[in-house]
């Protein structure tokens, strides 16, 4: 395969390339649509590597056979989709306890309960608070496109070794499904060639054992250990955060969106621009950690912000977290499945500037 | 049942499971009494196609939902309608334990031995040598890497709490009327309060297996059977009359 | 530009490969493009979609509310897709196959036998590859050259002889829907 040359890929393929290509030794999954393609595409890639695929009886088993699998030092990945992802939560909630590295992919479809399998981003509050018990974070990246698919994939996979955390990948149906090109702007690891991690329990050849654990009786050293986690999550809030910025030069107006509703927000946007307008849309690719700095600073000149989600409002509580009162903070989502226009939001957003403007 | 046109796929063994149990529940008068749990599975429409009371259940949970609704009104007649990836992968845990408890409930458990509604998966139930999207392998399914087909039927026998168990097939006539007669029989266990019963029905799945529903019916003969036998597995009854058919 | 097409039939008539092979074409043309298959329980209804969307900027949605152009292998898709079509864009129909009427005005339908031509041809199964040539006629939206080094290129892998024999039902399709093309030209000059 030659490396920088594009190539068709569908989105749940990008991601799995990206993982065997990041040397991920081990997948765990259980049938959900709609990241079958996924789990599909793993079962016949890591056979055909000689790794490790296994189709595990329930969701719960996955992420604790992930859990297992890190224990060893194995780069891991599960994936599932947001009843599945629910499901996990006790087993992520462990791993961010016991500082294991791991992947998890949710390809968000339309809930709660059964739902449906159309593209959401209802399970914004579920990602980035944590999602199980307990006062840990996981590290939420939220590609847009097939190529960032794999790209922020292979990214996972050296956050989650270097903190030694969780990191999710969210995406949505219409990601997982559609075909883009994609260019490899890496090289292959193979599992073997990963460096040794000083933390695993394979077995006490020639060193003392160890265990890893997450029951901490004693106060004071539970204490400890959520200060600890704590500071981890503080440097990961000082180094990790990623965004982009769309024609937010001289905008009165800032959307803010990420993921599938960031594209349906770039051609709006776009369109505002063309008809004069300045409107420009701010993308937060972590979602955890928040771009909160970056909207406190852009609300100083910026006095008013759209939150766009493809949910009733969830991440419109972070914005307003960033703004901190600066600015107003209006709100435009579509639950349930629905995918948007670009010509919907363009309407949304125009009425939203000419009211701003009538009020100026 | 309502009058209503199903989404199945062609030669799909569910719609004349559902039409059996409906007719069932009809001829043993209970259709208002009757309160079905459908899974998450190719059967979580099933409520637009039963006339009666239904409610559904997060994968895997039919068990528990159905101990649920029969521990808090007992006059209901309780039944879950499950595949084998919903009650023999994810929610094996809750039918042992409902068995084992021997909860008063019927399960219709549907064996088609790949997941369904989800595109063709491996299943518990899957056979060796069958090839699925994540058995891709020339070989299929292989034991050493994915396990053996589980036999639920010979599972839950095997618990003392288990009292009614068939395996039955939906590939012909004669095991169409067999299978009704098996699901009658189940749901009077529950009626004369004896405990848990359950009716595994070999189904036919044309489009996963990518079978005509012919070839799908002589597979169900002569690759199914032979691994999982039909017949009563295991009959504990003490009041209820035995039907010797 | 922006163009966007759906491409439906079913199952099995290779629909989605007609996408690809033209997603491909766009992409070895360095143009923005996003492929987007129907999925899901819709597919195992029997029928098939996809939407190719190929522009020369970034692409916002690969589904398609208003499709510039409609390639419809049978009757149901014709009938679900007629009506969300952008006024002056086309739909170009399997005619073997369909034979409902068209049920709204100002598109242009291309009526192309795909299933006939290709069993003239000699595979049934290569309809297909005959629509795929009679859209790069109506449509230009991709090079036909482009596109048949594409088909080679997503179809390849496996045979030489099943290459060669769907560039012949391209052209075929392609010759066909040209001459319907100079007619429909020459009524309106
Ligand atoms: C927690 C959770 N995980 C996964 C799924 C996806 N899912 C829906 S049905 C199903 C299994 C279908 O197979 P089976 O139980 O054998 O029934 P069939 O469709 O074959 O009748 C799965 C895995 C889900 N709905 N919820």
């Amino acid at each position: 395969m030659k490396n920088k040359e594009k190539r068709l890929m569908r989105g749940s393929e990008a991601i799995g390339e990206a993982a065997v290509r990041a040397g991920c030794a081990c997948y765990f999954g259980y049938p959900i649509t709609p990241q079958n393609e996924l789990t599909e595409y793993m079962a016949r890639r890591m056979m055909d590597t000689g790794r490790v695929f296994l189709q595990s009886e329930s969701e719960i088993a996955a992420i604790n056979m992930a859990l297992g699998a890190a224990s060893t030092g194995a780069r891991v990945m599960t994936s599932s989709s947001s009843p599945g992802i629910s499901l996990k939560q006790e087993g992520i909630s462990f791993i961010a306890a016991m500082e294991l590295p791991c992947v998890i992919v949710n390809i968000v479809r339309g809930g709660p309960g059964l739902g449906n399998i159309a593209p959401a981003q209802s399970d914004y509050f579920q990602a980035t608070r944590g999602g199980g018990h307990g006062d840990y974070r996981t590290i939420v990246l939220a590609p847009a496109s097939v190529q960032e698919l794999y790209d922020l994939t292979r990214k996972s996979f050296e956050l989650a070794d270097e903190y030694r955390t969780p990191v999710l990948v969210l995406a949505d149906g219409m990601l997982g499904q559609m075909m883009e090109p994609v260019v490899f702007n890496d090289k292959e690891i193979l599992p073997e060639q990963l460096p040794d991690k000083p933390w695993t329990v394979k077995g006490a050849k020639d060193r003392p054992s160890r265990f890893i654990r997450s029951l901490l009786l004693d106060v004071d050293v539970e204490e400890e250990q959520n200060w600890r986690l704590y500071r981890k999550y503080q440097r990961i809030e000082r180094r990790e955060i990623r965004h982009e910025e769309y024609y937010m030069k001289g905008a009165e107006l800032a959307i803010v969106a990420y993921g599938t509703a960031a594209r349906i927000a770039k051609a709006a946007v776009k369109r505002c621009v063309e008809k004069n307008m300045r409107v420009g849309l701010i993308r937060p690719i972590s979602l955890w950690p928040f771009p909160y700095e970056h909207i406190y600073k852009t609300a100083e000149t910026v006095k008013h912000f759209m939150s766009f989600e493809m949910s009733t409002g969830q991440m419109v509580e972070d914005v307003q977290l960033g703004v901190k009162g600066r600015a107003e903070v209006l709100m435009y989502g579509r639950p349930g499945g629905v995918v948007p226009t670009p010509a919907e939001l363009f309407r949304v957003i125009s009425r939203a500037y000419n009211k701003i403007a009538r009020e100026k | 049942m309502k009058d209503a046109a199903t989404h199945y796929c062609q030669g799909c063994g569910h719609s004349v499971i559902h039409r059996l149990t409906a007719e069932v529940i009809e001829e043993l008068g209970i259709a208002d009494r009757a309160v079905g749990v459908p899974p998450a599975g190719c059967a979580v429409l099933a409520y637009f196609y039963f006339d009666v009371d239904m409610i559904e259940a997060p994968h895997g949970r039919a068990c528990a939902v159905a101990t649920g609704i029969k521990r808090a009104n007992p006059e209901s007649i309780v039944f879950s309608y499950q595949g084998d990836g919903d009650l023999a992968a994810i929610g094996t845990a809750e039918a042992v334990h409902s068995a084992n408890r021997s909860e008063n409930i019927t399960v219709i458990f549907v064996n088609n031995a790949v997941y369904g509604m989800t595109g063709g998966q491996m299943a518990p139930t899957t056979l060796l040598g069958q090839r699925t999207t994540t058995s891709p392998a020339a070989a299929g399914r292989e034991a050493h890497r994915e396990g053996y087909p589980i036999k639920v039927s010979e599972l839950l026998a095997s618990l003392e709490g288990s009292t009614y168990i068939e395996r039955c097939a939906v590939n012909s006539v004669r095991a169409i009327r067999r299978t009704k007669k098996a699901i009658r029989e189940a749901f009077l266990t529950q009626m004369n309060g004896e405990g848990f019963s359950m009716v595994e029905i070999l189904s036919p799945c044309p489009t996963n297996w990518k079978m005509s529903p012919v070839k799908s019916w002589k597979w169900i003969d002569e690759v199914m059977t032979p691994y999982f036998p039909l017949g009563v597995i295991k009959d504990s009854r003490k009041g209820s009359k035995k039907d010797a058919g | 530009m922006l163009v966007k097409t759906i491409f439906a039939g079913f199952g099995g008539q290779g629909v989605l490969l007609m996408g690809v092979c033209v997603a491909t074409a766009a992409m070895n043309e360095d143009k923005f493009v996003t492929y987007m298959p129907s999925y899901g329980a819709e597919v195992r209804g029997g029928t098939a979609n996809c939407t190719v969307s190929i522009s020369t900027d970034e692409i916002s949605s690969p589904i398609a509310s208003s499709p510039n152009y409609v390639v419809a292998m049978n009757n149901p898709s014709l009938l679900r897709f007629q009506h969300i079509i952008k006024p002056g864009g086309y739909i170009v129909t399997n005619s073997s196959l369909v034979n409902v009427e068209l049920g709204r005005s100002g598109v242009t339908q291309i009526q192309v036998p795909g299933s006939d031509i290709a069993e003239e041809l000699g595979a049934m199964r290569s309809a297909n590859m005959v629509m795929l040539g009679a859209y790069a006629a109506v449509s230009n939206v991709v090079s036909f050259q482009s596109l048949i080094d594409a088909v080679g290129e997503v179809t390849g892998k496996k045979k030489k002889e099943l290459v060669e024999f769907n560039i012949k039902a391209i052209k075929a399709g392609h010759d066909n829907a040209k001459e319907q093309i100079k007619k429909l030209e020459s009524i309106e000059a």
